[in-house]
């Protein structure tokens, strides 16, 4: 018959093509690293969400970058010439991501990649930054598979936050130690890798402890309903519910918990921080927790600074993830800076060598893993606002 | 010109095109040329999507919305493989050759599931009609999904990361050539008379005594396998596979490709996707509005002209290349033109 | 027991929005064969018009009147937006393959999601596109605690969204079965051709049905918005299409089908969410559908058609 011969065919056809390969270019041999282009600007890049469920995120991790960036440029730049940035949507995929990537490393020459928000997409990014020899750093990553490949660490991914095994902990802790909390039930997001990461860590974590899990329910971004999980978790009476999702779907799940009369607190990591989760919890909230990157509170004055400059620039107040692009920003910047050309691996190891750096989110040391090793604040929310608790070090 | 023996010219395709589009890729190695490089893999993958769904939508006239769903399985089947097997020198072959091997048959092995995905979709799914049969494969594409995000092995949310970058120009153009050859050569079997039957009028089709469910569901399931195809292909490049990569709107935008080319029209989908995934680039520039440039395109080009750019029509049915084959038909002696 | 009532309280709540959306589903589909893809946006837009329209009303004084006001001007707002929609949209596509009119669906409801994720053009009075962050719906009724017996908690506007979705699909059955327009759209969803010989103005009927299922979209929306108060431009997407799964349960084509069938669905989601997998949530959905078109393609209250060749 002449389908199966066709199908035959192409089985063949695909070995074929098999044999054909006299070497496997694992990755698109790059016979030099990419330079920058040799003009007067050095050119940063950005791959955010605009676009999509995450869009506010992208945003305002760009709003920090730009700040960090016209800062940079005032005090004239680095190495003597001014930055420029080039963002670009990855509308929240994967592909996108890594489209945006190639094309800021290949055609716009960038010195160094920002990005991504997301861990999917930030692992897009990451091999396309290896094999060009560009850096890569994420700003609010917290998957540890970013900057690790199996056993190995990239040599050209970092990241400026901490990560989920971290913050996972910092909670799992709180709820012990300061709350004294024994039953927990657990509300994740299945479709976001963050939330599930982060809710495993916690589990381990908190049993650990000595804590137990009385349910572990799931939930998708977008949903509106929220009745049936919280039903259900009612049922076990947790002293708590670990929320790790993002602000745009716990606010509402505060408010429907309230709704149906449960009213333990609920706690959650930096996925809440955003203005919106207190305009649309409207203290459904109240009596919650969250860990963090920074608070605004805090009267440091490299804080009060940013949270200042941030509000004359865009007229509101600055979110975690605007601080870590902020941070991100500034450390590429000061690495390259630091490095003794402006070629990848010359700005790389500067990045590596990133030591005591004075950030906004607090002070950034990479470790062996590129990750950022910084202690993690406990924010709880009173009267539909946040209010500083304690920190946590690693 | 004497004519060719059959073997030889049903590999001719194969043999003059791997060639030029490895040398392709080495020029574009030497000159880094990566993002045009990038690009082509994403222009062949969509292709290869394209045209796969353009044999059920196109060709059968059936309304799948569930391609994503193929690719998911396919894409996923070829990565365990591949994350299993590619660091491994198998059969005493160095490494890179063993590499080539684990990825065709990482390759093939999608192709298989997804064309069992197809079967197990298409059987319950082609009794029913038209627009239900649009939701109920968009269904079935959000469960398999589904599936996905909550099977550990799969990775879950995060998906599995760290896939060896096995996919490559000569790879893409090897798919592709297999792909086109597939939808031509159905096109003009006896097979594919039976699904144009089926597209024209399933009822008059019925009564031929044309079995309009066993066909249906063959379709579904070579198009399934080619999906499957091209999602092996795009995770090895991406070096990533994730849930995110398979959602619905991906299920979409590959139905505007096909719809956009013609239904039914090989050269169609083929243009469509390129211009397609080129246009999206170029109005990258123009950012947020992309998305909404590209809506606006789709509803003014339905309007304009809902047949697609080529309607049934193929390349070879333009009046020059008719002539053509008429000349040749009547220099063969024994041929009628 | 408590957890059970809960449950049921939960998924009338839920099954009423997808009732109201499905509503206007099935009403299009009947007489269009179309699946408006759009749907569930325009149930999106409908939201939206109610939240621009409570916040330059300022809301000091939240009472039924204006709540009721503020509704009946986004169900116009959307009943134009549809008839804009069909107009310049669908009709030009009505002899084309359906494939055509729904890749152009997809175009519209695609044109709308992204078209309000755009950051603002225009700023006073109002902030339009209102971009991809979530907003708040201001609170349009404040009816006080819920209802609570049993430790079962029953929110007031739940037992308010169920009797205006009732109210609605027994209105809608009135125009349908009892007035001239309502025969007309029967006759046109039978046989487009031959109401247009009968004198039936085709194309006024087809944009009223529209209209029609338009503004039953965006009294879902703004109910709904009202109840769960966090809008964003892709809010609409998975309503509108398990609202199409809810249509097709009920029987589509059938008003009172689509109310039974999205109750049914809410239901189906909450106690297979409480009780078993609750990550499968839209799984669920779908595969409700597929179960219902293998084995009652019907659905519940639909009649059987032969296709007559």
């Amino acid at each position: 018959m002449r389908l199966t011969r066709t199908v035959a065919l192409t089985a063949l056809a695909l070995i074929a093509a098999s044999c054909q390969q006299k070497e496997a270019p694992a990755a698109p041999a790059a016979p030099a690293p990419a330079a920058p282009a040799a003009s007067d600007k050095i050119l940063l890049g950005h791959v955010a969400s605009l676009t999509g469920e995450q869009a506010t995120f992208g945003d305002s991790t760009d709003k920090g970058i730009k700040l960090a960036i016209a800062e940079a440029n005032a005090k004239g730049g680095v190495k003597g010439k001014q930055i420029d940035l080039k963002t670009y949507d990855d509308q929240g995929k994967p592909e996108e991501a890594a489209l945006a990537a190639t094309r800021l490393i290949v055609q716009d020459k960038v010195a160094v990649i920002l990005g991504e928000v997301a861990s999917s997409r930030s692992l897009a990014i990451a091999p396309i930054a290896e094999s060009n020899k560009v850096p890569e750093i994420s700003s609010a990553s917290t998957n540890p598979r970013v900057t690790k490949d199996g056993d190995k660490t990239r040599a050209y991914v970092f990241r400026v936050c901490f990560i989920d095994p971290f913050q996972g902990t910092v909670m799992a802790k709180f709820a012990t130690e300061n709350l004294k909390i024994k039953n927990v039930a657990i509300l994740r997001d299945v479709g976001n890798d963050y939330s599930v990461g982060l809710a495993d860590f916690f589990s381990k974590k908190f049993q650990e402890l000595g804590g137990k899990i009385v349910s572990d329910q799931s939930y998708k971004a977008g949903d509106q309903d929220f009745k049936a999980q919280l039903t259900a978790i009612k049922g076990k009476k947790p002293e708590m519910i670990y929320v790790p999702g993002y602000y745009t779907d716990v606010a509402l799940i505060g408010r429907q918990a309230r709704e149906l009369g449960i009213k333990v607190p609920l706690a959650g990591g930096d996925g809440w921080d955003s203005a919106k989760l207190y305009e649309i919890a409207q203290g459904a909230l109240d009596g919650s927790f969250f860990s963090n990157h920074y608070s605004t509170e805090n009267q440091a004055p490299v804080i009060q600074d940013f949270v200042k400059k941030y509000k004359d620039a865009y007229g509101s107040v600055p979110d975690a993830l605007a601080a870590l692009g902020y941070d991100a920003a500034k450390v590429a910047i000061d690495a390259i800076g630091r490095a003794k050309d402006l070629t990848g691996p010359s700005i790389r190891d500067a990045i590596e060598q990133t030591k005591d750096f004075p950030g906004v989110t607090g002070v950034i040391t990479l470790d062996a893993d590129h990750n950022a090793v910084k202690s993690a604040v406990v924010l709880g929310i009173e009267k539909n606002a946040q209010k500083y608790v304690t920190t946590v070090n690693p | 010109m004497r004519r060719l023996p059959t073997a030889v010219r049903s590999f001719l395709p194969f043999l003059v095109g791997i060639p030029i589009v490895y040398l392709l890729q080495r020029v574009f190695e030497a000159q880094g040329w990566d993002f045009v490089a990038l690009l082509l893999v994403n222009i062949g993958v969509n292709v290869v999507l394209a045209v796969s769904l353009n044999v059920v939508n196109g060709f059968t006239g059936q309304f799948s919305l569930g391609h994503a769903g193929f690719m998911a399985v396919g894409a996923y089947t070829a990565a365990r493989i591949t994350l299993s097997y590619a660091h491994i020198p198998i059969l005493g072959l160095p490494l890179e050759w063993s590499q080539q091997l684990v990825f065709a048959t990482a390759l093939v092995a999608g192709m298989i599931t997804a064309a069992g995905a197809g079967f197990l979709v298409g059987m319950p799914s082609l009794r029913l009609r038209g627009d239900y049969l649009a939701i109920v494969t968009l269904g079935f594409g959000e469960i398999i999904r589904s599936i996905i995000e909550n099977t550990k092995a799969l990775g879950q949310a995060t998906g599995l990361s760290g896939l060896p970058r096995l996919t490559t120009l000569t790879w893409v153009g090897a798919g592709v050539i297999a792909t086109l050859l597939m939808a031509r050569r159905l096109a003009v079997s006896t097979q594919g008379r039976a699904l144009f039957a089926i597209r024209e009028d399933e009822i008059a089709a019925e009564a031929m005594g044309v079995d309009t469910t066993g066909y249906k569901v063959r379709a579904f399931v070579i198009s399934a396998a080619y999906a499957g195809l091209a999602g092996g292909l795009i995770v090895h490049v991406l070096q990533l596979a994730t849930p995110r990569s398979f959602t619905f709107i991906r299920s979409i935008e590959v139905v505007v490709y096909v719809v956009l080319g013609g239904l039914g029209s090989i050269t169609g989908s083929v243009v469509s996707a390129t211009v397609l995934t080129l246009l999206l680039e170029r109005l990258r520039d123009i950012q947020s509005f992309r998305m909404v440039g590209y809506a606006l395109l789709l509803i003014i080009l339905m309007l304009a002209r809902p047949q697609g750019l080529f309607g049934t029509r193929e390349l070879w049915d333009l009046p020059f290349f008719k002539r053509r084959a008429r000349k040749a038909a009547e220099a063969t002696p024994g041929v009628t033109p | 027991m408590t957890e059970f009532l809960q449950h049921l309280i939960n998924g009338l709540s839920v099954g009423t929005i997808y009732a109201l959306v499905a509503l206007g589903y099935t009403m299009v589909y009947g007489v269009l064969k179309l699946i408006n893809f759009a749907h569930g946006d325009v149930y999106m837009v409908g939201a939206f018009a109610g939240y621009y329209l409570a916040g330059t009303v300022t809301s000091e004084q939240a009472t039924l009147g204006r709540a009721s006001l503020i509704t009946l001007a986004s169900m116009l707002i959307c009943g134009a937006v549809g008839y804009v929609i069909e107009r310049f949209a669908y009709r030009p596509l009505r002899h084309r393959a359906r494939l055509t009119a729904l890749i152009t669906a997809i175009g519209v409801s695609f044109l709308l999601e992204y078209g309000f994720q755009l950051d603002a053009i225009i700023k006073k009075p109002i902030e339009f596109p209102p971009g991809p962050s979530p907003r708040f719906f201001p609170v349009l009724l404040d009816l006080g605690d819920p209802f609570t017996f049993l430790d079962v908690t029953v929110p007031k506007f739940d037992v308010l969204a169920i009797a205006v979705a009732a109210a609605l699909m027994v209105g809608l059955q009135l125009i349908v079965y009892r007035t001239r327009f309502g025969t007309a759209m029967r006759a046109v969803s039978f046989d487009s051709n031959v109401a247009g010989l009968m004198g039936i103005p085709v194309n006024r009927i087809i944009s009223g049905t529209f209209v029609l299922g338009s503004m039953l979209a965006a009294a879902a929306g703004v109910i709904n918005a009202g109840a769960r108060h966090k809008i964003d431009p892709l809010f609409g997407l998975i309503p509108g299409l398990k609202a199409f799964v809810a249509a097709v349960l009920g029987g589509i084509g059938s008003v009172p089908g689509a109310m039974v069938g999205g109750l049914v669905l809410g239901l189906a989601e909450e106690f297979v969410v409480g009780y078993t997998a609750s990550s499968y949530r839209d799984a669920i959905a779908f595969t409700i559908l597929i179960l219902v078109l293998l084995l009652k393609p019907q659905g519940i209250l639909g009649r059987v058609t032969v296709e007559k060749v």
